[in-house]
């Protein structure tokens, strides 16, 4: 039992360091990939290539000042950030991450609560992660936070519904909630991926994960050209680098669970061993996102609310009940 | 560990539902509530009923209380509101009465060691499908009857707030807004 406790404490650092260690590369890689679709060259001066820029960003973010605008809420501003970083980490706990594997004789399972209803776990604490933005908005006292918090509370609720919607089908094929019972379940090789039995499922999974983890074309909780910086607006430092921290580990949580539920997980995958492969696959995912953020432009909020209730909902309601009655039949 | 744990969640829940009842700012009694309702679902973990602690989150958390928190747009929510109590005493009184009625409702079987599952769990089923088994089975119509109080409320919702709906405000053209001179067309 105490080694079970220690081992969870030790999973659970490192997971810690780790995410937010890539959350910051991962700035320099989406300056880099950006800089590289728009035909610049990003960050080039400090360090070989730029790569010493993520240090200088820490730097400057965690010297800068802690600034607390007046009239607003202080307690409320100053847990925000941290609702939006911890709900970020805690929905990364259920999930997965590696295969199994044997250290110093020891076999370590990369999950830290191996609980069976993994993908509510996941999903139900992204949904908590709107609390983060949300109280931001309101607590700050600026109208243009206040917008960003009432379009986060549009956006958020309206696109779990299609996330949820749109898992269920895969739910109902595997039976089971556990993301490593979905894994196993596509043991078989390419072949046995449930993309190829709910390629509609997959997309639908995948546009609601967009607006989900606020990226573009769905990033209005902070569209520099409407409401300032949403949210954000008023926070600077080391609180707006903990909105970030989480919002990119919210992208690597959903490659993890896309890759997991759509796309083979950790299995191996021919002569990649698996491990790499699911590295692989939410690596590809991240670019994808910034490869999207690249090419497609913002929508209008009423554009969003029109794809996610007129034409995202329904085709999920149909998907559900299309798997139903192709399972019974 | 678990007597440990079941205190300490018990602790800060009953802390935060305090704050939410007697703070002055809905924005610290809306935040208390809503860490409240996470932390119950604490408690079923405790429980080994990890499908309802999940959906407690996804319910309460995800959904209910942030329906209250987009209601929180239209006040002003850095301010503190005064309450004005006409009968404080009777209040109490009448509040006090019916918590501790609630008290030696839920506890009087407890220590009367009187509990017995009506519908115990099917041996076998993991969490989700032993709600499931239950809800499908014993509790059907209650469901079922739940389902349609919730569709009747969704159409009551679209019709209020229907009016007018077919007119988008987007697709107006500048022109026709001029003429209108900022007043409604009616």
């Amino acid at each position: 039992m105490d080694g079970y406790i220690i081992g969870t404490i030790i999973k659970a650092v490192l997971v810690l360091a780790i995410i937010s260690a890539l959350a910051g590369f991962g700035t320099y890689i989406e300056r880099k990939v950006l800089a590289f679709m728009q035909r610049r060259l990003g960050p080039m001066h400090v360090g070989p290539y730029g790569l010493l820029q993520i240090l200088a960003d820490g730097i400057k973010l965690f010297t800068k000042e802690d600034f607390i605008p007046s009239g607003a809420n202080r307690l409320i501003f100053m847990i925000a950030p941290a609702i939006t970083a911890m709900t970020a980490f805690i929905a990364l706990a259920a999930v997965p991450l590696l295969p199994e594997f044997t250290l110093f004789g020891v076999t370590v399972r990369p999950i830290i609560a191996d609980i069976n209803v993994g993908i509510l776990f996941v999903l139900g604490m992204m949904a908590a992660g709107l609390y983060g933005p949300l109280l931001a908005g309101l607590a700050q006292n600026n109208k243009w936070g206040l917008l960003g918090a009432a379009r986060t509370a549009v956006q958020f609720l309206s696109y779990e519904v299609v996330t949820g919607l749109s898992i269920l089908a895969p739910i109902m094929i595997v039976g089971s909630l556990s993301l490593i019972d979905f894994n196993n379940y596509q043991a078989g090789g390419i072949g046995e991926w449930l993309i190829w039995k709910q390629p509609l499922a997959f997309v639908l999974f995948l546009i609601a994960g967009f607006a989900e983890t606020n990226r573009t074309p769905f990033d209005l909780l902070e569209h520099e050209a409407e409401v300032v910086s949403g949210y954000a607006t008023e926070y600077s430092g080391m609180r707006w680098g903990m909105f970030f921290i989480g919002e990119y580990a919210n992208m690597i949580t959903i490659g993890f669970l896309a890759s997991l539920i759509f796309l083979g997980g950790f299995n191996p995958w021919g002569f990649i061993p698996g491990g790499l492969a699911i590295i692989l696959k939410v690596s590809f995912f991240f670019f994808l996102m910034l490869w999207v953020r690249a090419s497609w432009p913002h929508i209008r909020p009423d554009q969003l609310m029109w794809l996610c209730w007129k034409v995202l909902m329904p085709l999920a309601v149909i998907n559900v009940t299309l798997t139903g009655l192709v399972m019974m039949f | 560990m678990e007597t440990f744990a079941f205190y300490f969640f018990a602790v800060l829940i009953t802390a935060l539902f305090l704050v939410t009842v007697l703070s002055q700012n809905i924005l610290y009694a809306m935040t208390s509530l809503a860490a409240g309702m996470v932390l119950i679902s604490g408690l079923f973990f405790l429980l080994g009923a990890d499908f309802l602690g999940v959906v407690q989150l996804i319910v309460y958390v995800g959904a209910v209380m942030a329906l209250y928190a987009f209601a929180m747009m239209f006040f002003d929510a850095t301010g503190s509101i005064k309450e004005r109590h006409s009968h404080p005493a009777l209040v109490f009184l009448l509040g006090g009465l019916s918590a501790v009625l609630m008290v030696v409702i839920f506890a009087a079987p407890q220590i009367g060691q009187h509990v017995e599952a009506l519908y115990p769990a099917a041996a076998g089923a993991n969490n989700p499908q032993a709600v499931g088994l239950v809800l499908f089975t014993k509790y059907l119509v209650p469901f079922e009857v739940a389902a349609v109080m919730l569709l009747v409320a969704m159409i009551a919702g679209i019709i209020l707030a229907g009016k007018k709906m077919e007119r988008s405000l987007s697709k107006i053209n500048d022109s026709e807004l001029e003429q209108n001179g900022g007043k409604d067309e009616q």
